[in-house]
């Protein structure tokens, strides 16, 4: 049987070294994991989950394979400020931990974070079963390569019972180098019985570049504790990122999201929630504002597999420019998940003709006394209230602004904590135009 | 202050107003009253620029220039206020934030310093007190869950904070409770100065009990058919509309 070409983007990395860890399952892993990605290449638009991002363009691109000099690349401190949410407790710069960037306040006891590097260098075995994972769905490209590549990013524990009140931010720069290179982070956070923690989780761009980033972030939430998730995605204007990330929540768990997403040419979000105990909570809250030739893919997977349980995805896209934003929005609610409370609602704006927003909500139910509620709208400003701010003398560019903040802001009024809402606030005005 | 001269607007492809000419001087008060439907409305919205409100002939004037030319926020700057009929509701803006953001934006384009969010809630308590808004609808998103006369009430609160040259109140009064009524008109009132001129348009002559106009105007079928002193909104209470058909000849043929 012939094999089909190889598209530049495989064939970069196809050859490229693995990281070396000394670790037998591990690197087992990789090669398993690689060779899976080189064997099916990118998904095209014929994959459901890929119908509305078509990666034939970044096919034909070649990302080298990591950074040798992610070390030492200058990174701006400024860039790394977020005023009233404290200092960044772990910085990665193009994949790689930055020690000299990083500054965690003491972390209270029974909070455990730390680089993955340094993790798999003294006591991988815990891991184990989060790492040597094989990923076998036709649209795991990104998650293949991120299993054979990523050498580093967050490995997070809180202690059962532990609640920090302070926000921990986890900061992601992609950093202008030499050439276009491919970088990878996996992250794994678990929360103990009745722990609480609040994330703060930014990507951000330093310097010119075009970079593909992966993410894989693993999310687990015991009986009774609470995680408050809030994601800033300002990821470089030229670049690619791709995340996925996997919560699963046990009984009366609950979990907040909150993501802005504003950066990368192209930026994709896989988001599945498995709620598998009894009154297990799952909010989302988000928006996407893609501008001008920006693609922003968010695609969220709620499985509601036991009683009592509830998910609120409430969600927002305003696409201006040539901007285009994906949203799938699919509930599942098992056989026996009786009691189930879904509700999910994206609206969206397009400012403009030529810009563009695919959105599909999808509801599967297979129990008995189910509530669900699912909603998507595409609309245009409300010509009335545009009219109505210009009467008392807000000139027009300037009224489209606040009106169009004022939609996009919705998702972010339950964000409990007052500075990162305010933050989301100047982003929000900052993004749109006027 | 105003001159309008045989004004013709189309909305949606059907002519409204057809030859409507008014003449406001500064410090007048002038109430228009017309049957539903006759273009009322449609004058508000063609003096304060809204879209899609097309004049295919005539002229208006405000202090000289071309109000026609302007940007609906060109007049706003310039003077010209519109209490809307049916207020908008827009969520998601704070009405403390949209009433600076609007009253400093009239400054600025008038050249004038603005003011900063001290200066400002300074500004707001004390025409509070003048104009009896409850504060608490100041921290909520613009007309959002107002009850009808809230609305209405955030209208006049605009207008005596924006302090506009030229007001146009469309039908303020409906809806509103007696004692709002009488508060809207003391507002109102309380404004009133030999440089500032109202329009005022109502269905209710008790109005013009509390807000004494110096002209009334019947608007009818896109134009002024008749026009007198406050008897005329007595007469008009009296006998109805169809009075006017019968008993007055255009103001146009007239004048
Ligand atoms: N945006 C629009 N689209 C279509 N028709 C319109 C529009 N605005 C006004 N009209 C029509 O123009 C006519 C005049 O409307 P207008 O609102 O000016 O009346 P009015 O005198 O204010 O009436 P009322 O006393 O009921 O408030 C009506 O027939 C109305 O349906
Ligand atoms: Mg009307």
């Amino acid at each position: 049987m012939s094999q089909p070409a190889r598209t530049p983007f495989v064939a970069a990395l196809a050859g490229a070294p693995l990281p070396a860890s000394g670790i037998a399952w591990l690197d087992e892993a990789r090669r398993g994991n690689l060779e899976a990605f080189v064997a099916a290449g990118l998904p095209d638009t014929r994959v459901e989950a890929w119908k509305y991002t078509a990666l034939r363009a970044l096919a034909q691109r070649g990302f080298a394979a990591g950074d040798a000099q992610a070390a030492s690349r200058p990174i701006d401190p400024a860039l790394l400020a977020l005023p009233g949410a404290g200092a960044p407790a772990l910085v990665f710069v193009n994949g790689v931990f930055r020690q000299d960037l990083s500054l965690p306040d003491a972390l209270p006891a029974g909070v455990s974070l730390q680089p993955l590097s340094g993790v798999l260098e003294r006591d991988p075995e815990p891991l184990r079963f989060a790492l040597a994972r094989y990923y076998r769905e036709a649209g795991d490209a990104f998650a293949r390569l991120n299993a054979a590549f990523a050498g580093d990013g967050v490995v997070l524990r809180v202690e059962a019972g532990v609640r920090v009140a302070a926000p921990l931010r986890l900061v992601f720069v992609g950093a202008g180098a030499e050439g276009d290179l491919a970088w990878h982070v996996r992250n794994l956070v678990e929360l103990g019985e009745d722990a609480e923690l609040t994330l703060v989780e930014q990507h951000l761009g330093a310097g010119e570049q075009g970079h593909l980033g992966t993410q894989l972030g693993d999310f687990a939430l015991h009986a009774g504790a609470k995680l408050h998730h809030a994601v800033l995605q300002q990821a470089g204007t030229g670049s690619s990122l791709f995340r996925r990330s996997h919560y699963r929540l046990d009984a009366r768990a609950q979990a907040h999201l909150h993501a802005l997403e504003l950066g990368g040419a192209l930026a994709r979000h896989d988001l599945c929630a498995e709620l598998v105990g009894d009154g297990a909570a799952f909010h989302t809250h988000g928006a996407f504002l893609p501008n001008g030739r920006q693609h922003m893919d968010t695609q969220l997977a709620i499985h509601h597999r036991a009683h009592d349980t509830v998910s609120s995805s409430t969600w927002r896209g305003v696409a201006g420019g040539r901007g285009r934003g994906v949203f799938r929005g699919a509930i599942v609610v098992a056989a026996g998940a009786d009691g189930s409370d879904a509700t999910l609602a994206n609206k969206n704006l397009l400012l403009s003709p030529q810009a563009e927003i695919d959105t599909k909500p999808e509801l599967e139910i297979y129990a008995d006394e189910v509530k669900a509620a699912h909603g998507a709208t595409v609309g245009q400003l409300d010509e009335r209230a545009l009219f109505y701010l210009r009467s008392r003398g807000i000139p027009g560019a300037q009224a489209h602004a606040l009106l169009t903040a004022a939609f996009a802001r919705v998702p972010f009024e339950s964000l409990s904590h007052e500075a990162l809402r305010n933050h989301v606030e100047q982003l929000l005005l900052a993004q749109l135009p006027g | 202050m105003l001159t309008i001269d045989n004004l013709h607007a189309r909305v949606a492809g059907k002519d409204i107003l057809k030859g409507l000419s008014l003449e406001v001087r500064p410090g007048e008060v002038h109430a228009i009253m017309g049957p539903n439907g006759a273009g009322k409305s449609t004058l508000g919205n063609v003096l304060s620029g809204r879209e899609g409100y097309e004049v295919t002939e005539g002229s208006v004037l405000f202090e000289g220039r071309n109000l026609l030319e302007l940007e609906p926020e060109e007049r706003a700057a310039a003077g010209v206020f519109l209490a809307f009929q049916y207020p908008v509701e827009i969520p998601g803006v704070n009405n403390t934030y949209f009433l600076r953001a609007a009253f400093n934006a009239q400054r600025k384009a008038r050249g004038e310093a603005e003011l900063d969010s001290m200066q400002f809630l300074k500004l707001v308590r004390e025409k509070l007190k003048v104009m009896q808004l409850s504060p608490e609808l100041l921290n909520r998103a613009v007309n959002e869950g107002f009850s009808g006369g809230e609305k209405k009430r955030n209208e006049i609160f605009q207008m005596a904070l924006l302090e506009p040259k030229l007001a146009i109140l469309d039908e303020t009064d409906s809806g509103l409770d007696i004692d709002a009524l009488k508060q809207v008109a003391e507002g109102v009132n309380a404004l009133r100065s030999p440089e500032r001129s109202f329009i005022v348009v109502t269905h209710y002559q008790r109005l013009l009990d509390y807000i004494v106009p110096d002209f009334v105007h019947v608007l009818a079928g896109g134009r002024i058919v008749e026009s007198g002193d406050r008897s005329l909104a007595l007469k008009l209470e009296e006998h109805g509309y169809a009075w006017v058909a019968e008993h007055g000849e255009p103001a146009g043929a007239s004048a």
